[in-house]
């Protein structure tokens, strides 16, 4: 059974055993706007947590995707190159960034589940 | 945290049509402006080059020139061909400084007892002082407070406008003006717009502004637009966005605007910085602004240095973005001018890493105006 964390840089991570799938919310979606652009990682390049993983540029902006956990990549999202859209189509699920081997699952405990961050997005909408 | 009172933003008389249509709002030079509706930039975008957009722009200044002489006394300001402008027609110019540096892009048209000129928002202020210290006591500036400026852009505009005027929309040709009943409203309507689309500009009496507005939406080729898609709209169109591709620091022939001085002019002169126009214009410049096309996806923005191969720093990107119709990213900016040919390859450095790119001509999608 997996698990989704969310970080208050409006990322999410759904664990599963070691590893994590990493995206942005569906919040953070909408404040983007249309997606454009997306630029993920390369598989097997360690980030600690908080390092600038990703990139998503909307019409708007670019932002960037801290990675919520440290570890290794292990996949990521090759669809996201031709189709940026998914991520307002369906942000916390086929819009998945990459997946990420977590190197300390301690680092979990930092993060809010689904309705603390619900509440923490009301409040910095 | 700022105990300084922040001035309030200024609305226009559809502010409360915007708010009603669910727009996001955000403050643009002085204004509450509709960054976008509920569809969307791409959307809108999209809608825009496929049939009609209404655009709000009351927020851009709307003034009458009036007096004997008018079109020579405005030559003095600027280095377009203003006194062979016929009655009913209108021609982008500018404002330019001493320097030849460009202090505001703007639309002037003759309507015969008058000039009617459009000036950015940002600029109103100073351009209205401009005009006033600089225009003879002959002709008066009249800025015009109490009318909203709509745009209708699009390839199905003018048919969705059309079913709201007697007037023969097919006898107004680009960059025409009339003034017309529409809706039982007296308004000035110009062919024009800055999208690169057909279309039209409608100055209207702030009053029935908003009726008007809902009686163009309620036509089904018709969707509100905002800001957003504006700017995408006139990026792909090679349009200048006064304060990023061009300003103070920049000349008409610099920014690669040769085209808005007059044949005349660049032989008499006669208009602020013209000894560095017209030498300009026979030894060239260094800089020149040109369309590039960055390779792949990535978007390369405003402020993007560009290099050239070797990486050597050749200039930068003052306007870019995703252009939803040219289907990837597109860019203006300067380059030095042994750059500034068509196809030459640069780089654009984007998070640190060298994008490949190309100067292109521009504009980026093909120009849809009525010439009649």
């Amino acid at each position: 059974m997996s698990k989704v964390w969310f970080s208050e840089d409006h990322e999410w991570i759904r664990v599963d055993g070691d590893i994590g799938a990493v995206g942005i919310s569906n919040f953070a979606q909408e404040q983007l706007g249309d997606v454009v652009f997306v630029e993920v990682p390369e598989v097997g390049k360690t980030f600690g947590k908080g390092d600038e993983a990703a990139v998503v540029e909307s019409v708007k902006a670019a932002s960037e995707i801290y990675s919520p956990v440290s570890g290794e990549i292990v996949e990521v999202n090759e669809t996201l190159a031709d189709e940026p859209t998914r991520i307002n189509d369906d942000a916390e699920g086929a819009g998945w960034f990459f997946k990420i081997k977590l190197a300390d699952a301690t680092e979990l405990d930092d993060l809010m589940d689904a309705d603390a961050y619900k509440t923490f997005a009301k409040d910095h909408g | 945290m700022s105990t300084e009172p922040q001035s309030p933003l200024k609305t226009t008389p559809l502010d409360a049509l915007h708010r009603s249509l669910g727009a996001k709002m955000v403050p643009f030079a002085g204004y509450s402006m509709p960054v976008q509706f509920a569809a969307g930039v791409l959307t809108e975008h999209k809608h825009t080059r496929a049939a009609a957009g209404l655009f709000d722009v009351s927020h851009m200044g709307q003034v009458a020139l009036r007096g004997d002489g008018v079109a020579a006394a405005l030559e003095a300001l600027v280095p377009g061909e203003l006194q062979a402008l016929r009655e009913g027609r209108m021609r982008y110019t500018l404002l330019l400084n001493e320097r030849a540096g460009i202090l505001d892009d703007l639309m002037v048209t003759n309507r015969g007892d008058f000039f009617y000129v459009v000036v950015n928002a940002a600029c109103k202020d100073a351009d209205i002082a401009h005009l006033r210290a600089c225009l003879p006591p002959s002709v008066t500036v009249e800025p015009w407070e109490d009318r909203a400026l709509l745009a209708l852009q699009g390839p199905q505009a003018v048919a969705a406008l059309q079913r709201h005027t007697d007037f023969d929309l097919s006898a107004l040709r680009f960059m025409a003006s009339a003034e017309m009943a529409l809706g039982g409203t007296s308004c000035l309507v110009s062919r024009s717009g800055y999208t690169g689309e057909d279309g039209v500009e409608i100055s209207v009496a702030a009053t029935a502004a908003q009726a008007l507005a809902e009686t163009l939406l309620a036509e089904p080729e018709v969707e509100p637009i905002g800001l957003g898609a504006r700017d995408s709209l006139r990026l792909e169109a090679g349009l200048c966005l006064y304060g990023h591709d061009i300003d103070e620091t920049t000349t008409p022939v610099e920014a690669s605007l040769t085209w808005a001085i007059g044949k005349r002019r660049r032989a008499e002169g006669g208009f602020p910085g013209d000894a560095v126009v017209m030498r300009q214009l026979s030894e060239g410049t260094a800089r020149r602004r040109v369309g590039i096309r960055p390779d792949g996806r990535a978007p390369a923005r405003e402020g993007t240095v560009l290099t050239d191969p070797d990486g050597n720093a050749i200039g930068a990107i003052t306007s870019g973005g995703f252009g939803p119709t040219a289907g990837g990213p597109v860019a203006m900016g300067y380059v030095q001018t042994e750059h500034a040919t068509t196809g030459a390859r640069i780089n654009a450095i984007v998070r640190g890493k060298p994008l490949p790119a190309q100067v292109v001509d521009m504009p980026f999608v093909a120009q849809n105006y009525y010439r009649g």
